[in-house]
């Protein structure tokens, strides 16, 4: 049976099912195009620099990377109920790469996973690529380079905290997209996608932070030549302090006053292309016991996360059981 | 545990199809994909139309009317995102469920706008899964060239794409490894996470180990930054009546998607 594959597309059955890489159908033209033309701009620059900086070994280095970290997204744990959490793999391919071979890398990991596997969409390609590849090396790299000449506990407690940021933030700009898309309302898809990553970043930061101390104990020597490829490293640490910044003061910000962001948008101007729209289930979604606070669009959130999870483990299990009955 | 290797997503053949510049065969998915994004909810002979050109390109390529559908659902688990629509659209209810102390309603432009958001990806998925089908992967690099892409990020897809399999044949070997000795279930969830970033980190060092080998054996056979594919490629007259084709029956499409929406 050909057609029978355990390549479990990218996270989609990962940990609670949640999901970064957008399929096609699910943001609206203007913003596809928007977003390839950040992309564009930044695979332009990442390949002019990833030339300056890298020795001449770079593409079979780069090339064999890429296809490390594909395979690595394979590597999962068991975490409960049959679900289970694996690698998204930007900050370890930022840190172990340098920051625009460690683009460049996630560029080609997601281009591959569109074009061949059909996880994440082609038009909707540039988004996934800023969301994946720029975010969480900007991020991860950013933080990382901040504290790379401090002992070795700090530097391992940095990269653990901007693995799980990284995640977070990639969540927050794959939820701003869909909802600037008018595909979901933005107090549904805040909460509910921040509180499932934040579950997710913490598998992402165990597993980086585990396999950056291998490799310290094992080749330190990669590391050190990473360091060095930086270029312009004032920006990374700058550019990673600020979109930090953003996801940390931004995330609870939005989950809990969804309308505050709406304001903002409002502000800048942007809010026209959102096409959010009023919505029955749960008034200002919200916990009625908790009234109108902060905590209970929180609670509110969680319980929707827990029910997409709910119906997810099921879904999993019960492709899973019927995928091993076809095999067996 | 199985897994597809990169060669099973390619069907070799000959066809009409197969036989098209690779250049176009991205750009008409492209189209297509672009064009589900444009049609507007509830435009459901447009949806039909569009599921009709997925099918005649399958026939075409001799795969099979029903090929792309029966491998098209990889793209279901991020339908749990939009499912909130069924709710937060405003329209007439039609169903409705008493949860504790909210009413859940489904309104009638709440399912017609989650069944669009369906068919614009589910539709999408298709034809991507199409072009894997009819272009093997130094066709695809051709295009991929041919297309601007910078030559050093193709080069390292085209490199990716030739150690792909061998790595994650490696992980999966690690994978094997440690379920045999049961570290993939016992212990605390911290442990387990553990042993996998340790895994990942020793695939890490394999595949860094193996590009330096690669990079050694890549230079002494003079490779020089290019993949070459034995079809020479060139924009025939077949291309561009393809590509006309094309643009005229999604031209179609999206005219009967905005003049009669039902």
């Amino acid at each position: 049976m050909s057609a029978i594959t355990s390549y479990i597309p990218g996270a989609s059955w990962s940990l609670f099912g949640a999901e970064l890489h957008i399929p096609d159908g699910f943001l609206n033209l203007p913003i596809s195009i928007v977003c390839w033309i950040g992309a564009i701009a930044l695979i332009a620059r990442a390949a002019q620099q990833a030339q300056c900086t890298l020795d001449e070994r770079q593409m079979p280095l780069m090339g064999i990377m890429a296809a490390f970290i594909f395979a690595a997204q394979m590597i999962n744990f068991p975490v409960a109920g049959g679900t289970s959490g694996h690698l998204l793999g930007g900050v370890l391919a930022a840190v172990t790469l340098g920051p625009w071979a460690g683009i460049l890398v996630m560029t080609a990991v997601i281009a591959v996973q569109a074009l061949l596997f059909q996880d994440g969409g082609l038009l909707v390609m540039g988004a996934n690529i800023l969301n994946m590849g720029l975010i969480t090396t900007l991020i991860g790299y950013g933080l990382y380079r901040s504290v790379i000449n401090r002992r070795q506990a700090t530097r391992l407690a940095v990269i653990s905290v901007a693995a799980w940021l990284s995640v977070m933030g990639a969540a927050l700009a794959t939820s701003l997209q869909l909802w600037l898309s008018g595909t979901v309302p933005l107090d549904i898809v805040i909460p509910a996608m921040m509180s499932v990553h934040a579950l997710i970043g913490i598998g992402e930061a165990l597993i980086t932070v585990a396999a950056v101390s291998f490799i310290l104990r094992t080749r330190p020597e990669i590391l050190d030549a990473s360091a060095q490829r930086g270029g312009a490293d004032r920006g990374w640490i700058i550019g990673g302090a600020i979109a930090s910044l953003i996801v940390v003061v931004l995330s609870p910000l939005a989950s809990a006053d969804p309308d505050g962001l709406e304001r903002v948008a409002e502000d800048i101007g942007f809010i026209s292309l959102g096409q959010s729209a009023p919505y029955e289930i749960i008034p200002d979604y919200t916990v009625p016991f908790l009234g109108e606070t902060p905590l209970s669009t929180i609670v509110a959130g969680i319980i929707g996360a827990l029910v997409v999870a709910v119906v997810v483990i099921l879904v999993a299990q019960a492709l899973r059981s019927r995928r091993m009955g076809v095999r067996g | 545990m199985t897994h597809t290797h990169l060669s099973d997503r390619y069907h070799n053949g000959v066809s009409i199809v197969h036989r098209l510049e690779p250049r176009v065969k991205v750009i008409i998915t492209v189209l297509f994909i672009a064009s589900n994004t444009l049609v507007p909810d509830g435009a459901w002979t447009a949806f039909a139309l569009s599921l009709g050109l997925v099918t005649f390109v399958c026939m075409l390529a001799r795969l099979g009317a029903f090929f792309a559908l029966k491998r098209s659902f990889v793209a279901l688990p991020f339908v749990l995102v939009a499912v909130s629509v069924l709710f937060a659209t405003p329209g007439l209810p039609v169903a409705g469920w008493q949860v504790g102390s909210y009413a859940l309603v489904v309104t009638d432009a709440g399912v017609t706008r989650f069944l669009s958001i369906l068919a614009r990806s589910w539709l999408s998925v298709q034809m991507a899964i199409v072009l894997t089908a009819v272009t093997n992967i130094p066709d695809l690099l051709h295009a991929l060239r041919h297309l601007y892409v910078p030559p050093l990020l193709v080069g390292v897809i085209g490199l990716m794409l030739r150690y792909l399999d061998v790595l994650t044949d490696e992980a999966l070997r690690l994978m094997r490894a440690r379920d045999a000795r049961s570290a993939g279930s016992g212990g605390s969830i911290l442990w387990r996470a553990q042993v996998a970033g340790y895994m990942v980190g020793q695939l890490f060092l394999r595949s860094y180990e193996r590009s330096e080998r690669v990079h050694q054996a890549m230079l002494a056979r003079g490779f020089d930054g290019r993949f070459l594919t034995i079809n020479p490629h060139q924009m025939g007259e077949r291309d561009w009546w393809a590509l006309a084709g094309t643009v005229a029956v999604l031209a179609l499409v999206q005219t009967v998607g905005h003049a009669l929406r039902m």
